[in-house]
């Protein structure tokens, strides 16, 4: 039996599955987050240079790379809207731009409490700083512009072309710290080196990112759901979910 | 009736906003006076010290061409997407992007030439060097057509919002913020002496991704504003 | 020649603009001559004459200059003479030279339909009510040209909400309900 993607793009049958799903992610994320913390608060060995502050790592780091994912599956599901014209896509997107401004939000707050302690300062206007710090601004943008738009179809493919024209952002922000001298520090974690930091460090940091991840599909899958019902509030699918309640 | 090849038809739109811009001077002045009184506010706040001005300078100018630049550009499309010329441009059998190119050179030359070319005279206010000065202009010249590229595809995308100025600097200056760092960087850099090439070699490419990019994304933004 | 009918607020706008390929569709495909409209709008906008609700001319160009330049802008280039001519034709003797601005409503309605003068060329004219806040002589005019397009093979969509009957030639109507 041919697996129909296509079936997904359905509202109704979108709004099924993430009921169901979301729940899932949003458990597996909170046991995560219990491992992960753990691990980085109780497990995790001393850092040599850095003391005990250094363990900001484990939130920070994770919540810079979803703010990057976020935005480019953000990116993504924009140009499938614009492509394929399918109304969920820019539903999609639009549920994922609040928590991927959530995570920039944190990751520059995290940033900003750990340099103080390691740099002696709150912030400094090194690229990678000042790319993230556009990226939270990309994210308020969009979501500015789809508000500030009254016709929805209209709003969606505007905020859609807004989205992909600030995707070249991240890339600044991932290579900033290759292109340019900066005070933030190198990657440690690279897909094809070894790691440079110790392997608990390392997998508390993974932990609390697959975390991350799984949290932001769970709300993400819950603010669809909402937004689809705002949407389609005519459509006979809500009416039957508004009888079954009843 | 003769039929008009890309050159041509480029020519007539810049010719159209040119005289439309020559017929309402006030606002092209506003923009320019704007620039000049942002400009020089700053010594007046700041103090006459040399060498804070010197610091300040390649900064305030190259933020104040940002400002006079993101006042001028609401008015790129506004006024054709309200009397309807604007959907008359969508519905040209000739490419929406040319028309779009045009439009924004006319109004490069209306808004953002005129900084060009009293930046220097402004920056003796910063006691800056004649080097730096020259520094200045080039970083402008490469920058301000940025700028207008860029705030094209912002001002297609809020046409006809409410609040559509306030929200047009929220969109564009997160994409300006590259070209104002490294176009001020530049200007810093030969006051201290040091070499420019890199952030000019760099102004530069963002010129051309603006060029190469910008249009097409604009004449994307004006579909969408017209539907 | 296809005259598209109904209330306010019925969607005749929309569905004039749905044709001209500004407008996407929920479903289905607009096609002119085969292609899709919204696809490949170039066959389209070749054959294509659309006069919208506004008038789409600047204020501040005189008539000869918006016919010009507007004509430019499409690839076409007219002397002043020509556009001078379709002027007059429209009722616009001596008013060439003067700011739109300076015209009266009607005056202007006439200098945006002056276009008709010169569209022989578009196989697809569509115009969104084109005799509104015209006196009855230039409403004749507007007939004029109507009729001259389809004697040529060309077509016609309008919306109207004054009858219109021309001599000779067949009108279809399509009536939109509310």
């Amino acid at each position: 039996m041919r697996f129909n993607v296509w079936k997904y793009a359905s509202p109704p049958t979108f709004y099924r599955l993430a009921g169901t799903l979301a729940p899932w992610f949003l458990g597996l994320a909170a046991l995560l987050a219990a491992a992960g913390l753990y691990m980085g608060f109780f497990i995790a060995p001393t850092d040599f240079q850095q003391g005990e502050s250094y363990r900001i790592i484990f939130i920070h780091v994770p919540s810079a790379w979803m703010s990057m994912f976020i935005y480019a599956v953000m990116a993504f599901w924009c140009a499938m809207g614009l492509v394929f014209n399918t109304r969920l896509s820019f539903m999609m997107a639009l549920a994922l731009a609040p928590t991927g401004a959530m995570f920039t939000f944190v990751a520059l707050w995290s940033g900003a409490l750990w340099g103080k302690p390691t740099w002696g300062t709150w912030w400094v206007w090194d690229a990678r700083l000042t790319s993230e710090l556009i990226l939270l601004f990309l994210y308020i943008g969009f979501l500015s512009l789809h508000a500030a738009i009254d016709d929805t179809r209209r709003a969606d493919r505007a905020a859609a072309l807004l989205a992909l024209v600030g995707v070249i952002n991240v890339p600044i922000i991932y290579f900033s710290v290759q292109w340019w001298s900066t005070l933030h520090q190198g990657a440690s974690v690279s897909l094809t080196r070894a790691p440079t930091m110790a392997a608990t460090m390392l997998l508390g940091m993974l932990i609390m990112s697959l975390s991350a991840w799984m949290y932001a599909i769970g709300v993400s899958f819950l603010r669809v759901r909402s937004i689809m019902l705002g949407r389609e509030s005519e459509a006979e699918w809500v009416r039957e979910l508004g009888a079954l309640t009843r | 009736m003769t039929g008009l090849g890309l050159a041509p038809v480029f020519a007539a739109v810049v010719a159209r906003d040119l005289t439309l811009a020559l017929r309402r001077r006030s606002d092209v002045l506003t923009t320019f006076f704007f620039f000049v009184i942002v400009v020089s506010l700053f010594p007046l706040g700041v103090g006459a010290q040399s060498n804070v001005l010197r610091s300040i300078g390649p900064g305030v100018v190259w933020v104040a061409a940002l400002l006079a630049s993101m006042l001028a550009l609401v008015r790129l499309f506004a006024s054709d997407f309200d009397d309807g010329t604007l959907e008359q441009m969508v519905l040209s059998p000739q490419p929406l992007v040319l028309l779009v190119v045009a439009k924004v050179f006319a109004h490069w030359l209306v808004s953002g030439l005129p900084l060009v070319l009293v930046a220097p005279l402004l920056g003796l206010q910063f006691d800056l060097p004649a080097s730096a000065l020259g520094v200045m202009v080039m970083t402008l010249l490469l920058g301000t057509p940025c700028l207008s590229l860029i705030g094209a595809i912002g001002a297609a995308l809020t046409l006809g919002v409410r609040g559509a100025g306030g929200l047009l600097a929220l969109l564009v200056l997160p994409l300006y913020v590259p070209v104002l760092i490294f176009g001020a960087a530049a200007v810093s850099a030969s006051v201290s002496g040091m070499s420019t090439s890199a952030h000019l070699s760099v102004l530069g490419a963002c010129l051309l991704l603006a060029l190469v990019l910008g249009p097409w994304a604009s004449a994307a933004a004006v579909r969408i504003a017209i539907e | 020649m296809l005259w598209v009918l109904g209330p306010n607020g019925s969607g005749k706008t929309t569905l004039l603009r749905l044709l001209c390929g500004l407008l996407r569709p929920e479903s289905g495909i607009v096609r002119w001559k085969g292609e899709d409209v919204r696809g490949a709008p170039d066959g389209l906008h070749e054959d294509l004459l659309y006069l919208g609700h506004a008038p789409a001319v600047k204020d501040d160009l005189s008539s000869r200059e918006n016919l010009r330049f507007g004509l430019a802008q499409t690839g076409i280039g007219i002397t002043p003479g020509e556009a001078d001519a379709a002027l007059d034709e429209f009722g616009l003797a001596g008013l060439e030279a003067a700011p739109t601005r300076t015209l009266s409503q009607g005056q202007k309605r006439r200098a945006a339909l002056s276009r008709l003068a010169l569209g022989a060329a578009k196989a697809l004219w569509i115009l969104d009510e084109p005799f509104t806040a015209l006196d009855a002589q230039a409403v004749q005019l507007v007939q004029a040209h109507l009729a001259r397009q389809l004697t040529r093979g060309g077509c016609v969509v309008f919306t109207s909400h004054h009858e219109v009957e021309l001599a000779g030639h067949a009108v279809t109507r399509l009536q939109l309900a509310q």
